[in-house]
């Protein structure tokens, strides 16, 4: 009696093991590889060569030659970014401007998303759609769209100054503000699409019974409805606080010369300098400042459901 | 179904066995909006070999490129100072002179200039060359600076308050230390070419007493910007201008713009055609080059895209406006002021672009 079960047991979790192999078999692939071929070339030499850092690792050379290119790997390039603050403060003011344009994403898209997951069933396939509907377009045309909006003599100022706002037109484009308005317009769709998700399978049935047990609506919400969508806050968050710390895009057209941001200083160090072990060193950094929180969030997390259970 | 399938892979292999025997390219690698296509389809026709043309808008994202390696490129078109670390890190195929008789047609003045960056001339061929200067919005610049104010002169770029009147219109500077440094450098009186670290840092305080007025640091927005009239002045490359130019004559919007070269001098560059060393197609690669040394041909490019050309037996095919505009073409008083300058060594770089990052962010 007891055998049957023991040994289906076994079995489903060779199966999972099959099943689990497989995201593993991606990530290794598709990030720890090129992420070990970045790393190896931050421990790298600049040089004037085809490609323009030493050592190369040319397998041809044999083993010795690779014990001899081992040696010559240093951890240089990570003490030259610490002896220069323009990498922590481009850090800095990268996570400052991501955390901040997050906070904006949130308060915009809550009640977004609250609202389309409240509206009449029938209307949620079409508002759902016009969420995605921007996709449509090439996000590098919708941002250059919005140098047309912002600029001193655009839509917005001509806007403005007619209904009589302002009297001088706004200097917008090519500021920080310019910068929050592009990563808030352009990941608003990141947010708005999980917080639904969550916000829509939420038991009404549960607002029901606060409601009967004499609570009033904004408790109920407070106490059930965002509770409950915490998952969908926290997946829309790191959604639009990941990609937009390493943000490259919006801040070279939107931004002015002083907007600091480690995407940007990343480009010149590849591009203008040709210093691919520094830029190489300055990615892994970015990664590591990324994944660790993470890791860290999602260990606590696991730790109270454990307790929960 | 099986003499179908056999049938089908005959054919195929005929094909295949087709298209190898005229499979002859070239892959072509040049900037943005830099040639008349008809060039390419003329080319075709008279050789039978295919043209694969494609374009880039950055010298930064050829030489990524290049240096990668295996960039399957035939023909590319680097800058004089980005070629001459190029060939050092030996990117380059020398040139097989024997196979390009045209060389005859060049223009020895300029190829005099690039054997700073190409000695020997080698490596390439001039494409193309200019100048880095002003571009200004004529009526609003007048209007800020007074109608008889000079303005054939850095001092409204570099003369912080002559400055900080166009502020208010926009002012433009290009994002390329090795185009704005060698300017202020010049300006000061000192050698443009320097590589001396004080020197440096002195150019680094001009460009940031006249910072605070400058509203952007960018190398290809302040054509459209000023064409449309968004701002009044930006330091940046004639053609570029020159387009903005005729852009802003097309458009009929009311704005003139206009190309300076100042008098105290301006920085010299040079497009050069080059094969890289790993070419597939060297051979392709060379019939492309001398029919591009031609003087029709090349004339008809010049032509088309404003810029001055590297052939000096095309000049009596050179239409009026461009032989005749001595924003394109110089006068020789003029030329005799231009300056060239070398690529800057990794130590130096470094300095340098610490320099440019703390002028940028304005600290």
């Amino acid at each position: 009696m007891n055998e049957a079960p023991a040994s289906k047991k076994t079995k489903r979790s060779l199966g999972g093991w099959a099943l689990i192999a497989v995201p593993y078999f991606w990530l290794f692939l598709f990030f720890l590889t090129p992420f070990f071929i970045v790393f190896k070339i931050s421990l790298s030499q600049i040089a004037v060569a085809i490609p323009p850092y030493f050592p190369t690792f040319d397998l041809a050379e044999g083993w010795d030659a690779f014990w001899e290119n081992i040696a010559l790997l240093s951890f240089e390039n990570y003490v030259w970014l610490t002896q220069d603050d323009l990498y922590w403060k481009s850090y800095l003011s990268s996570v400052t401007i991501a955390g901040i344009s997050t906070i904006i994403t949130l308060l915009i898209g809550y009640p977004i998303a609250y609202a389309m997951a409240r509206s009449p069933r029938a209307w949620r396939p079409t508002l759902l759609m016009l969420i995605i509907l921007p996709f449509w377009t090439s996000f590098l045309i919708r941002v250059y769209a919005w140098i047309g909006i912002l600029k001193n003599e655009g839509l917005l100022n001509q806007f403005l100054l007619m209904l009589g706002v302002i009297n001088e037109p706004l200097t917008i484009l090519n500021t920080n503000i310019a910068v929050y308005i592009g990563i808030v317009y352009s990941y608003l769709p990141f947010l708005v699409l999980p917080l639904y998700a969550s916000l829509e399978k939420l038991d009404e049935s549960l607002l029901e019974a606060a409601e009967d047990l004499g609570c009033p609506p904004w408790q109920a919400f407070w106490k059930i409805t965002l509770p409950l969508s915490m998952p969908g806050v926290i997946a829309g968050c790191f959604l639009v606080f990941i990609p937009a710390v390493g943000e490259f895009v919006i801040p070279d057209l939107l931004g002015g010369s002083d907007t600091l941001m480690i995407g940007k200083t990343l480009w010149v160090e590849f591009f203008a300098n040709r210093d691919w072990p520094v830029s190489s060193a300055v990615a892994v950094i970015l990664l590591l400042i990324l994944v660790i929180p993470i890791v860290l969030f999602q260990n606590h997390q696991q730790k109270i459901a454990e307790k929960q259970q | 179904m099986i003499k179908g399938l056999m049938t089908g892979v005959a054919a195929f292999a005929l094909m295949a066995g087709m298209a190898h025997a005229q499979d002859r390219k070239v892959n072509v690698y040049n900037w943005s909006d830099y040639i008349d296509e008809s060039i390419l389809t003329d080319f075709t026709a008279e050789t039978g070999i295919d043209v694969v043309y494609d374009v880039f808008d950055s010298n930064e994202i050829l030489e990524t490129k290049l240096l990668a390696g295996g960039t399957g490129y035939d023909v590319v078109v680097p800058t004089g100072t980005f070629l001459s670390r190029q060939i050092q890190a030996g990117v380059f195929m020398p040139l097989d002179k024997s196979k390009l008789p045209n060389l005859s047609n060049m223009w020895p003045d300029i190829e005099e200039r690039v054997e700073k960056y190409d000695p020997g001339n080698a490596y390439s061929i001039n494409y193309m060359w200019g100048t880095t200067g002003i571009g200004i919005n004529v009526e609003k610049v007048k209007e800020a600076l007074g109608a008889d104010a000079p303005l054939d002169t850095w001092d409204i770029v570099f003369d912080p308050e002559q400055l900080q009147k166009l502020q208010g219109c926009g002012v433009h500077m290009l994002d390329a230390p090795a185009e704005m440094i060698p300017a202020a450098l010049n300006y000061l009186g000192l050698d443009p070419n320097s590589k001396d670290v004080a020197d440096i840092e002195k150019a680094g305080e001009l460009l940031k007493s006249v910072r605070p007025y400058i509203q952007k640091f960018h190398s290809s927005e302040y054509i459209n910007a000023l064409a449309n009239g968004d701002i009044c002045l930006a330091v940046g490359w004639s053609g570029d201008i020159l387009q903005a130019r005729d852009r802003a004559a097309e458009a009929d919007n009311g704005v003139t713009v206009e190309y300076i070269i100042p008098k105290e001098g301006a920085q010299m560059w040079f497009d050069q055609m080059a094969i890289p060393a790993d070419a597939r197609n060297k051979e392709e690669a060379h019939e492309f080059l001398n029919y591009i040394m031609r003087p029709e041909v090349m004339a008809k490019a010049s032509n088309y895209v404003y810029y001055a050309n590297g052939n000096a037996a095309s000049k009596e095919f050179l239409n009026d406006d461009v032989i005749g505009d001595p924003a394109i073409y110089p006068s020789d008083e003029t030329v005799a002021n231009l300056f060239t300058v070398t690529a800057y060594d990794p130590r130096i770089q470094r300095v340098v672009t610490r320099t440019w990052t703390a002028v940028k962010s304005g600290q």
